[in-house]
């Protein structure tokens, strides 16, 4: 499990021309959000910081071999990541990072790089899907599966709690309230594991 | 021999058949004729055991003889492979993997149909049910990937070897584990379609297979670990697990298995969830079937791809089968499974075991979509794209994390409701000392806003820690109680308290396991690495060690030729150990290995404790001098302690609840039952 290639900038799917922290979404406005500007600036901080988190990329050269390494395959077969290819005599590995230590030298940005081996070595060349075309499905499914799920279970936990008790027999009654806390109370003392 | 094999695989396909066909008529009738057909098909059931043993022992025989007649042994075997090794030949190809799975079937099988009087007509069912599924086996063996297939012209003198990634003594026990595991879950499978099948009342066939998925359970966890451990020790890229298909197929089932295991107990205390742990336990046979699929059909691309053949048409129509078989069962007795659904908080331990299973299956879904997104990708835009590491990580881990948390949260929660002040109490302990893990982190220089791994691996060491002081709190609270009441010291009020409730005790274990696990992984951002051609008495400086080159050799052996370094470690100038990393060159097959070795500093740095991971790369041809890579995996080592720990609680769960201890209650009680936390 390799985690040094998470997010980075330029790799963080984008859907349409939206970016965190902007957009067309209605803002509430100051009256809705009631009167704490504090609360305001403390959002407009965490936007902030949360973009700066996600969008800063590897600045120097090393680092960014790194992390464009780790976001390319080795086109071998070995079918694993460019940087993590080491079986003994692959001559395509080494062609390849000697290719991608020359464009980072050259001075070409990251985009450029990575379009480079594509054209080169084909799609398959990049470790993930870009988010691009049809490739967004990729990224967009699993959250959205996510989010289906979350809701579909809230409104599960929900609609169960509303659900009237099943009907008793005659003569019994259920303890509720303060009598049912008593109840409740005693049995945590006596059973409390 | 090869006769033996053939004959013995074509009975095998004879019993199971009448086994399967005579069962089935059986369960129709109810008169003394069908009961004594019902033993007929039982007894061809056990008879099947044998048949299959016998061509599994007849295969290993045959590569122990040499036997290269036989194309199976001439092409995974040689004769100067250790008798380890040519053991594993039996699992080590297409053909060989498949009887053995088939030989595990009826393994299984064999003790299901001695233990029948459990629940005759229950167990009728579920013998039918994996009879259909060796059938379908046995067919493949016998017409499709035959093991005993004999070789067509001269007989060869010597055999093309095994795989020399192969040759490694884990490989002697992975595959067996794992097979163990996804064979297993045939077992619950069959009891659950066969218990709604027959409209079996009550949930006594989930007792009856609880300890039956519980041990397959652990099985498929030993085996995912165990090939993570042989990706990290014979690989030599590492690390330990790359999203590659075939491991993602192996975690799958493990995903769906452990949502049932949890899920399952809303049925047997509350008795909802009836359809969703039905539908869990057919996904998890299923993904189970559909892994072997991707390994052997080649639809996939995989480093795992030793074996692609036709079979994966086989494959392929038995799931679609079985889907159909399982979705007709659901649909015809969903009377039966209807279930009172009814919560009294949200606040309570149902609440979260239904998002526990959400979020299990969440992961599941995500690696199933990255698995297939390439195919898919193939026939919408005309070209594969590559689903590799970076999209697991950065979808599936924020996921992870998520259930990290409700692992720490869930079990201090009750059964029905939870009441916020006890929720405070229980939270309080494991909150201040997961957050203070977090602060020390940040003291001792990790900078979580600094970047994104940063991050992930400062939440995960939090909610690892806010699992284990929640498990230790949960041992102390329990124990506490007990002592207090039978005046015992706190230990053995612990292992008494244990003793109450073996199933609960036993999870929370592995819980406890799973965060080690967890802390093992969140080493990765830390890691380093130097790559060095390294010449006599040349150094490497990593981390606080220093790696001297003391000197390299060469050496043979009639299995193969290796060259290896010896390469000394100091740390603060004291040498602590020697390592020898290798490269050999099998002659048989003619292929290169190499073969890291790995240093844990145990002594050094008890809890911080790292790999030092040495590789032999290859020989500089005009130096003559070997290129050394030299890998620092903290924490790593945690990881295959914290799989030991999750065996060892499944084995501490497994364990029967001793008798109930009574305590005369002082006041009368009305109290509804199940008031306070149950497991």
């Amino acid at each position: 499990m390799k985690f040094p290639t998470w997010i980075r900038a330029d790799s963080v799917p984008r859907v349409g021309t939206a970016r965190v922290g902007t957009g067309d979404l209605a803002r509430p406005s100051r009256a809705q959000l009631g009167n704490c500007p504090r609360l305001i600036r403390c959002l407009q901080a965490a936007a902030l910081a949360a973009a700066v988190f996600l969008f800063t990329g590897a600045g120097d050269d090393s680092a960014r071999f790194k992390d464009l390494g780790h976001r390319m395959m080795c086109t071998c077969g070995c079918g694993q990541v460019l940087l993590e290819c080491n079986h003994v005599g692959c001559q395509t590995s080494t062609k390849m990072r000697d290719e991608l230590q020359a464009a980072l030298d050259r001075g070409d940005n990251d985009d450029l790089i990575l379009q480079g081996f594509v054209q080169e070595y084909g799609p398959t060349v990049i470790a993930a899907p870009t988010a691009t075309g049809f490739n967004r499905v990729a990224w967009v499914m699993p959250f959205l599966a996510l989010a289906l799920g979350v809701t579909f279970v809230v409104y599960l936990v929900r609609s169960w709690k509303n659900r009237p008790a099943p009907a008793l027999a005659d003569g019994i009654t259920i303890p509720r309230g303060s009598e049912l806390e008593e109840f409740r109370e005693k049995a945590r003392k006596e059973t409390d594991l | 021999m090869s006769q033996i094999g053939s004959f013995a695989l074509l009975l095998a396909l004879g019993l199971s058949a009448y086994s399967f066909l005579a069962g089935l008529v059986a369960l129709f009738g109810k008169d003394a004729a069908s009961a004594r057909l019902g033993e007929t098909a039982r007894r061809a059931g056990i008879a099947t055991f044998a048949a299959v043993l016998l061509a599994g022992i007849v295969l290993v025989v045959a590569a122990f003889n040499d036997d290269f007649s036989i194309a199976y042994i001439f092409h995974h075997s040689n004769r100067d492979l250790p008798a380890a090794y040519k053991f594993a030949v039996l699992w080590s190809g297409q053909e060989g993997s498949l009887l053995f799975w088939s030989l595990l079937l009826a393994g299984y099988g064999f003790v299901l149909r001695l233990r029948y009087k459990t629940d005759q007509r229950l167990f009728a069912y579920a013998s039918v049910i994996i009879a259909a599924v060796q059938v379908f086996f046995l067919l493949i063996l016998n017409f499709a990937a035959h093991p005993f297939a004999i070789m067509q012209g001269a007989l060869p003198a010597d055999g093309t070897g095994l795989n020399p990634l192969l040759q490694y003594p884990e490989m002697v026990i992975h595959p067996p584990m794992l097979y163990l595991g996804y064979v297993g879950f045939t077992v619950p499978f069959a009891f659950a379609l066969g218990a709604l099948l027959m409209k079996y009342p009550g949930e006594k066939w989930i007792q009856i297979t609880r300890r039956w998925t519980m041990v397959t359970w652990c099985f498929l966890t030993i085996g995912v670990f165990l090939g993570a451990h042989w990706a990290y020790a014979v690989l030599g890229w590492g690390g330990y697990w790359g999203w590659d298909p075939v491991e993602n197929a192996s975690l799958m089932p493990w995903l769906t298995g452990t949502a049932f295991l949890h899920s399952v107990m809303m049925q047997e205390k509350r008795g909802m969830l009836k359809v969703w742990n039905m539908s869990l336990i057919f996904a998890t046979f299923l993904l189970s079937m559909l892994g072997t699929f991707l390994t052997r059909s080649g639809v996939i691309s995989s480093v795992h791809a030793f074996a692609q053949s036709s079979i994966g048409t086989w494959f392929l129509v038995f799931i679609g089968l079985t889907v159909a078989v399982c979705t007709f069962s659901l649909i015809a007795n969903r009377s039966h499974l209807k279930s009172e659904h009814k919560l009294e908080s949200l606040v309570s331990r149902e609440s979260s075991f239904l998002f526990n299973n959400l979020l299990l299956l969440v992961v599941c879904f995500t690696i199933l979509w990255g698995t297939f997104f390439p195919i898919l990708s193939e026939f919408v835009q005309g070209h594969k794209v590559t689903v590799g590491p970076p999209f697991f990580n950065r979808v599936a881990i924020p996921v992870a994390l998520l259930l990290l948390l409700l692992t720490a949260v869930g079990p201090l929660l009750a059964w029905r409701k939870t009441s916020v002040e006890s929720l405070k109490r229980n939270f309080l302990f494991p909150a201040i000392g997961s957050l203070a893990v977090g602060v020390m982190m940040i003291v001792f220089g990790v900078r979580p806003w600094e970047d994104p791994s940063f991050f992930y691996a400062t939440m995960a060491a939090v909610l690892s820690a806010l699992v284990i002081f929640t498990v230790i709190s949960e041992f102390l609270r329990g124990g506490r109680v007990i002592a207090g009441k039978s005046q015992q010291n706190l230990l053995s009020a612990m292992v008494h308290l244990y003793h109450r409730n073996t199933r609960r005790y036993g999870g929370y274990i592995v819980h406890f396991g799973v965060a080690l696990v967890v802390i093992g992984i969140l080493g990765t951002p830390f890691n380093k690495e130097v790559e060095k051609e390294m010449g006599f008495g040349d150094k490497i400086n990593i981390g606080p060690y220093t790696l001297v080159c003391q000197s390299y050799t060469q050496d043979d052996n009639p299995n193969y030729a290796n060259e290896w370094a010896i390469i000394n470690v100091f740390r603060g100038g004291k040498q602590i150990t020697t390592m020898y990393p290798e490269r050999r060159f099998y002659k048989a097959s003619g292929q290169p290995q190499t073969l890291p070795r790995i240093y844990p500093s145990f002594r050094e740095d008890l809890f911080l404790v790292t790999d030092v991971y040495l590789v032999y790369e290859g020989k500089n041809e005009t130096t003559g001098r070997p290129i050394i890579k030299a890998h620092l995996n903290p924490l790593v080592p945690w990881i295959w302690i914290g799989l030991i720990i999750m065996v060892f609680g499944t084995i501490v769960a497994l364990v029967p609840n001793a008798a109930v201890v009574q305590v005369a209650a002082t006041t009368p009680v009305r109290a509804p039952a199940h008031a306070g936390a149950g497991d």
